[in-house]
């Protein structure tokens, strides 16, 4: 499995650290329940998901990666800083 | 006050040469890293080649010459090798001196890259990784950077406290790549 990053290209995944999904934050002052959903709820697809993967041994920034959970196949990668997941307005 | 003798990283470690390449620890001097604040990066780069000659890296790339070179350092970063950075980089960039942070060695010879190529997982053949190439990546579960100095030269960085453990995977590679004639 390979992940090609935004700065470095193409690295190997034993660069990178795996974090979980790529969830956008709840907006200051939601309800419990979006809270609970944000934190202990999660979609589990056999398919594309979006996901934080930190390239630690690299140059150390925080990607947003879509894969295959199937298959592996990496289909995106973006910067998270840019992916717009600071949180909801 | 006692005076106290400086050791190198690799003090007692290098030189060695194993069929044909070198492995030599570098004094590059001070190391500084550079990071420009929000937005800065133009600026800084502005400053940097007033001060001290030399542009900000672009990312994988380096700047400068031996004894005074940016090496691009990861995200929004480059390592100042050589000079202690200008008072004026000051307004564009925070600045961390990491001079006694850092082993710095130096792989010289034919067969450099197939000594790498069993360390780390990136092409550093010279038709792919040129002269002012740099990467940041892994050697052999350490965190690297990894620079062409020369056509048959690297030069190679990881933490201070895992410079036995760099000179030990490098010779180990060394010799396995000169048994192979």
């Amino acid at each position: 499995m390979r992940i090609a990053c935004p700065l470095c290209g193409e690295r190997d995944r034993r660069e990178f650290y795996y974090k979980g999904a790529a969830l956008v934050r709840p907006a200051e002052g939601a309800d419990l329940e979006t809270w609970h959903e944000h934190v202990n709820l999660r979609e589990n697809p056999a398919g594309p998901l979006d996901e934080l993967w930190y390239h630690e041994l690299g140059c150390g920034s925080w990607l947003k990666v879509t894969r295959n959970t199937a298959t592996h196949e990496i289909l995106d990668v973006e910067l998270a800083s840019e992916a717009g997941l600071g949180g909801e307005k | 006050m006692a005076e106290l003798t400086a050791k190198s990283p690799c003090d007692g470690l290098l030189p060695v040469t194993i069929g044909g390449m070198s492995l030599t620890e570098e004094q590059p001097g001070n190391m500084w890293i550079v990071a420009p604040f929000k937005e800065q990066q133009d600026a800084l780069s502005k400053a940097l080649e007033s001060a001290h000659g030399m542009a900000f890296p672009a990312v994988n790339r380096t700047t400068g010459k031996a004894g005074s070179r940016a090496v691009w350092f990861g995200r929004d970063m480059a390592l100042l090798m050589g000079p202690v950075p200008d008072a004026k980089l000051g307004k564009h960039a925070a600045l961390t001196d990491q001079s006694d942070a850092w082993a710095v060695v130096k792989l010289d010879g034919n067969g450099a890259e197939d000594v790498l190529a069993r360390l780390v997982p990136v092409d550093l053949r010279p038709q792919v990784f040129k002269r002012r190439y740099t990467v940041r990546t892994e050697l052999k579960h350490m965190m690297a950077s990894v620079t062409r100095t020369g056509p048959q030269a690297l030069q190679i960085l990881v933490f201070r406290s895992m410079a036995k453990t760099l000179v030990h995977d490098l010779k180990t590679a060394m010799e396995a790549v000169a048994a192979r004639g």
